[in-house]
């Protein structure tokens, strides 16, 4: 396989073809809005907490334009940390930052378990003005987590 | 070095003679770097010369000798190596401004070209404060001034402008442009009025590639008394510039874009203009009479050059301009105008390609920026890169002019005077894979 086919995993061209969480959902606990000014790509992203013993990840949904890694990213970002508790998402997004750092030698099998879909970005960490396409969706999701903890602890402390 | 009379035993080019086979390979045997191969040796095809052009081996050699034998610090010091130093400095002044039609005094050294449009937009803040004293009075903006661009403009040329109608009050107006990207001339006399205080427009967009009609624009300026600032950065390495008879008040270029290094560029600005502007950056070499009150400034173009110079990008960029000259220019542009030919029918015969700027070969640097339907700039980008073909994606610092052409992002080949017919033929064989690639034709529709 080509270093360009490996950057073109099928699974990357059919997120960007079909992708996960498009479309902005109402009633999110916090938003981020990122660009990469040298592209002009662009994601809007919310997110929804469900407040269990820890606090989780319940909805992320997402609005943008940009290349196929960029929407992508975004698209098996939503499905891998739907679910996962806000700690759990925030590793994962330390994991994937990992993982562009790799230059395509991959991560430890436990750690790409953890990413599933996401390990077939490692392609991108070998061409590196790609790799800030592959993080846009995942530096728009940090930003959102963050704004999110702070609202709740704004809240907390008011109490 | 290669000039023209050599290899070809002929008199210097001029008219519209193009490049011989022979004369385009020692061309291109000039830039050693166009010989390299990428991404698992395949032969570089380089079509991002109007990002940055590369170098021929008389610029590196021209860098080097004066690091070597002539390095000291210019315009101070009596011994040799000084004297040597600003002969080789003055020298390269007097090249490029050879090159462009000017005098040697008139050409200020800049770190590039957006450095030189703000020198013009910064001395005329000062001057708005009052900088400068009478004489600098013609610069100062205010609230009821308008600085006209137009939307064709990179941001090198729409920033500073922006900047300063906030700084000083004045308005910032545009001339728009038709959907080819060339520049609705018929609102000129609506845009531009007695309330108009400066007109900035390049002479060759780097988007669309159109060659402007400068004598529409400068007379209109006349008309109504503003200064005219041309961004001039893709028209001095490819079509022969002559700044007088423009009869534009001032220039903007890089080096880097004509051959050149990288850290320099000039502003040319009529003598008068020059001589009644006051200075922007202050400091060193910049002055006549400094005492702890106050202090008087040097004459042009010293003024506007504080500091220790990028002395040795200068002789660089002198290497380069004469370099071109002994090309000769029409040379350059003729063999360039076949380049763009080429280049627009590659782009029309891959089908779900749309092309931004005009189809037709008239007025227009070898440049295309295109759009592939249902493929992001960056992606078709790679492809290409995939095939060794280098052009550029994202908004190449225009993104009021793709906001106005409806796209996002465009994936541009521009070409230079090395550039081949094959080069051409490798983009147009690499563009038509880029579809099928992703799915979107079966392979062989083209």
């Amino acid at each position: 396989m080509s270093s360009m086919e490996q950057l073109y995993q099928q699974l990357i061209l059919d997120h960007a073809k079909d992708p996960h969480g498009k479309g902005l959902a109402e009633g999110h606990d916090a938003e981020s809005f990122q660009v990469n000014p040298t592209c002009g790509d662009e994601v809007r992203l919310r997110v929804h907490l469900a407040a269990a013993d820890a606090p989780t990840v319940d909805r992320v949904s997402w609005e943008g334009q940009g290349c196929s890694i960029s929407q992508a990213s975004v698209s098996v970002m939503s499905e891998l940390v739907t679910g996962a508790s806000v700690e759990e998402a925030e590793q994962l997004g330390e994991t994937f930052r990992a993982l562009m750092q790799s230059r395509g030698e991959g991560l430890d099998e436990a750690a790409e378990d953890r990413l599933g879909d996401a390990t077939a970005f490692t392609g991108v960490a070998k061409y590196p003005a790609r790799i800030k396409c592959a993080l846009l969706g995942w530096a728009a999701l940090r930003d959102a987590l963050v704004q999110a903890s702070a609202a709740t602890t704004k809240k907390e402390e008011e109490r | 070095m290669t000039a023209i009379t050599d290899s070809a035993g002929a008199t210097p080019s001029s008219g519209d003679r193009t490049l011989s086979t022979s004369e385009l390979a020692a061309v291109r045997a000039d830039f050693p770097l166009l010989a390299r191969t990428v991404r698992g040796g395949r032969p570089l095809v380089y079509l991002d010369s109007a990002a940055t052009a590369q170098k021929p081996d008389v610029v590196l050699d021209a860098e080097q000798d004066f690091y070597l034998q002539r390095n000291a610090a210019v315009h101070r010091g009596a011994h040799q190596l000084a004297e040597e130093a600003t002969e080789a400095y003055e020298q390269a002044r007097h090249e490029v401004a050879e090159l462009v039609g000017v005098d040697d005094g008139e050409l200020v050294w800049t770190a590039n070209a957006t450095a030189a449009v703000n020198v013009v937009a910064y001395a005329m803040s000062n001057a708005s404060l009052g900088r400068g004293g009478a004489t600098a009075r013609r610069f100062a903006l205010g609230a009821g001034d308008e600085v006209v661009v137009t939307e064709a403009e990179h941001h090198a040329n729409i920033v500073p402008w922006q900047e300063l109608c906030a700084r000083t009050g004045a308005t910032l107006r545009w001339i728009g442009v038709h959907d080819d990207g060339r520049l609705r001339l018929d609102d000129l006399t609506n845009v531009v009025t007695e309330r108009t205080r400066v007109l900035a427009f390049s002479h060759a967009s780097n988007v669309t590639g159109a060659v402007t009609d400068v004598a529409a624009l400068v007379a209109r300026a006349r008309e109504v008394g503003a200064l005219t600032v041309l961004d001039a950065c893709q028209s001095v390495p490819h079509m022969p510039v002559d700044l007088h008879a423009l009869d534009v008040d001032f220039a903007a270029f890089s080096g880097h874009k004509m051959l050149g290094p990288t850290g320099v560029g000039a502003l040319y600005g009529r003598r008068e203009l020059l001589e009644a502007m006051p200075p922007v950056l202050t400091g060193g070499s910049m002055v006549e009479v400094v005492t702890m009150e106050t202090t008087t400034y040097a004459p042009p173009p010293q003024r506007f050059e504080a500091g220790s110079q990028m002395v040795a990008q200068a002789v660089g960029m002198g290497a380069a301009a004469r370099y071109l000259r002994e090309l000769g220019m029409e040379a350059v542009a003729a063999h360039e105008a076949e380049m763009t030919r080429l280049l627009l029918d590659a782009v029309a015969s891959v089908p779900g390609v749309r092309l931004l700027g005009p189809a037709d070969d008239r007025d227009r640097l070898a440049l295309v920026s295109f759009v592939v339907d249902g493929v992001h700039a960056h992606d078709v980008g790679q492809v290409l890169d995939d095939a060794g073909v280098a052009v550029r994606v994202g908004h190449h610092c225009a993104q009021p002019l793709h906001r106005r052409l409806g796209a996002a992002a465009s994936a541009r080949a521009s070409a230079a005077v090395y550039t081949t017919a094959e080069e051409v033929a490798a983009f147009a064989d690499a563009l038509a894979r880029v579809r099928p690639f992703f799915g979107l034709d079966r392979e062989g529709t083209r």
